[in-house]
């Protein structure tokens, strides 16, 4: 008989589930229902939080000072306490950097086996596993007959636990952690040096900027800084997050690491060697669509692009729309016409 | 800095980007079809490990008598291997330790990562008091983000990091170590000193240019290992693929020509302002 847990963790405040948290809730309640087994659902916080009401299981927590930081020593140490507490066979937890860098030891720790990346989970009879290989290029059904089994779930891939304001809060059992010697202190977050943050995972359109920004343009000039305007602009405007091509970030590596566009790092790239974020709608600029760069656009929905070239990979069944046109001139347009609209 | 490092990474080889991947099924279960024959690479993010642990062991040589040490651990058939490293061997020194087991993404994490291990804790000259494992957060075939962990708790490791964009050592043995996490951003943390995981995102480093000399040298190393490499095959762990198949992308693409860049802009801003 299969036992299900969700492993959650606080988010920054430390007072509230993070969101990805509250997806892993509602995929494992269905898996529960469908299977018709218990579930539990585990929490890592840093001390008293606010749960969703009408959770229908128990609830476990570690809590301490010492699980504010994200740090390996301390989340495996919870995380195995958790899973030790409730001998589950099953073990959900959000794909967050927090989860990711801890799940593979404890899964090693409880004799287990993981999978990640999980995008979709079915079966009755047995459980079956979706996740994609090869950067997005593959999509595979995976099942494992040995247990505890522990599937990381990809953040945006269900939707996120609603609570029923009128029920009554939920019970908190607390779970005793020993924690190792701690040789790692976290001591803050960096944010990019840059004038405003260019990633924003719950935007609801992806920008996409390819190295053509900066190449010579029809009049024969390199406009890079004219370009680094009209994107920027275009971010201000719409709040869209912002990817590029490896070819653009690493572009300026020459010069001191400093890209050709300053406010671009590696943390923009998208694609084979980049990101593959999940936004609703993605718009191309200036990137010429080939498959390294597609895969990082496998999870965007409705996707359109702006290329001068008729040939480039977006027409070739990759985007919805493609428009064969000077981006300089469009997007200078697009930023004049989002501007009006926020006036009026 | 007069301490040695003893830097581990390791490293898989995967298919060019560029290349078309057919998932096919094979006696052993999937498999991309020609996967020996199609052109490889070493796996992107596990290259930039490697380029920043030659970076690190540059900046601290250690001393003579104990000099700073380099190892490239590989779990991949040594045909292949010979091949990816005739261009690799070129860019920095280091010294392979190669394992000849099966290609592509489709094997075991936890079968991987143990046949790693036991080859690392049997390094000659290793002193894990020393020792930084590094390797990709994540390979570009199975990409499951998982064998580095693995591998630190075989080797008894608990300080881990992943999505390692910086590392820099401080003189008297801590590093502080930049890691991504959600929005853009980075977490610092600084550790004791070594032993420690860090599985790397793309870091700060280009990519080394090629030098035939260091090509030469290492490959005088490194045909000889790859002749006497051992063979390792992989145990599922129970995994079973119940399908792989290459997902249905294609769309109906609208290609515009000819229409007027404004009439562009005020589509695309219409298309931005429409829910979903």
């Amino acid at each position: 008989m299969e036992s299900v847990l969700i492993l959650t963790h606080a988010d920054e405040t430390g007072a509230a589930l993070t969101k990805p948290s509250l997806e892993a809730i509602s995929a494992g309640l269905e898996l529960s229902t469908r299977l018709g087994v218990s579930i539990a659902i585990g929490v890592v916080a840093p001390g008293p939080i606010a749960l969703p009401k009408s959770l229908p299981c128990a609830v476990v927590a570690v809590s301490g000072e010492a699980f504010a930081q994200p740090r390996y020593a301390t989340d495996a140490a919870a995380c195995e306490a958790l899973c030790r507490a409730q001998k589950p066979s099953i073990v959900l937890a959000p794909a967050s950097s927090r989860f990711t860098r801890v799940m593979a030891g404890v899964a090693h720790r409880l004799g287990g086996v993981i999978d990640t990346h999980i995008t979709a989970i079915r079966g009755h009879a047995g459980i079956e596993a979706s996740r994609w290989l090869y950067r997005q290029r593959i999509e595979a059904v995976i099942t494992r007959d040995a247990r505890p089994w522990f599937l990381l779930l990809d953040a945006g891939t269900h939707a996120a636990f609603t609570a029923d304001p009128s029920a009554p809060a939920v019970t908190i059992e607390k779970i005793h952690v020993d924690l190792p010697a701690l040789r790692t202190t976290v001591t803050g977050i960096e944010t990019p040096k840059q004038d405003a943050l260019t990633i924003r995972p719950d935007a609801k359109l992806l920008f996409v900027a390819g190295a053509g920004w900066t190449k010579k343009q029809p009049d024969g000039q390199v406009r890079a800084q004219e370009a680094g305007e009209l994107i920027l602009g275009f971010l201000r405007a719409s709040g869209a997050s912002l990817g590029s091509s490896k070819s653009l970030v690493d572009q300026g590596e020459g010069q001191g690491g400093n890209s050709v566009l300053p406010f671009l790092t590696h943390m923009n790239q998208v694609g084979q060697t980049g990101a593959t974020p999940r936004h609703p709608k993605g718009l191309a600029a200036c990137c010429h669509g080939e498959e390294p760069h597609v895969i990082g656009w496998r999870f965007i929905a409705e996707r359109r692009a702006i290329s001068l070239d008729p040939n480039c990979g977006w027409t070739r069944g990759k985007a919805d729309v493609v428009y064969i046109a000077d981006a300089f001139r469009v997007m200078a347009k697009v930023n004049e016409l989002l501007a009006a609209r926020s006036q009026s | 800095m007069a301490n040695a490092l003893h830097i581990v990474a390791c490293a898989g080889i995967v298919p060019d980007p560029l290349q078309t991947l057919e998932p096919t099924l094979a006696p052993t279960g999937p498999a991309i079809r020609n996967e020996m024959v199609l052109p490889a690479m070493l796996d992107p993010w596990a290259a930039c490990a490697l380029y920043e642990a030659a970076s690190l062991i540059a900046k601290n040589p250690g001393e003579p008598q104990n000099p700073s040490k380099l190892w490239l651990v590989s779990l991949t058939p040594k045909a292949k291997l010979q091949q990816v490293m005739m261009t690799v061997a070129q860019k920095l020194s280091f010294e392979l330790v190669p394992i000849d087991g099966p290609i592509g993404g489709f094997t075991d994490a936890h079968s991987t990562a143990a046949i790693l291990a036991e080859t690392i804790a049997a390094l000659p000259g290793l002193d894990r008091g020393k020792l930084l494992l590094f390797g990709g957060w994540e390979s570009a075939n199975r990409g499951a983000g998982v064998t580095l962990q693995l591998i630190g708790e075989r080797l008894g490791i608990t300080d881990q990091f992943q999505g390692v964009d910086q590392i820099e050592l401080r003189d008297d043995g801590p590093f502080e170590v930049l890691e991504r996490v959600e929005g853009g951003r980075h977490q610092v943390s600084v550790c004791a000193g070594p032993p420690a995981v860090l599985g790397w995102a793309t870091g700060n480093l280009p990519e080394p240019r090629n030098n035939p000399q260091i090509g030469m040298d290492n490959m005088r190393t490194i045909m000889p290992v790859l002749q006497k490499a051992k063979t390792a095959a992989l145990d599922t762990n129970s995994l079973r693929y119940v399908s792989a198949t290459l997902p249905a992308q294609q769309r109906t693409t609208r290609v515009v020509k000819d229409m007027h860049p404004e009439a562009i802009a005020q589509e695309i801003v219409e298309w931005i302002g429409k829910d979903s």
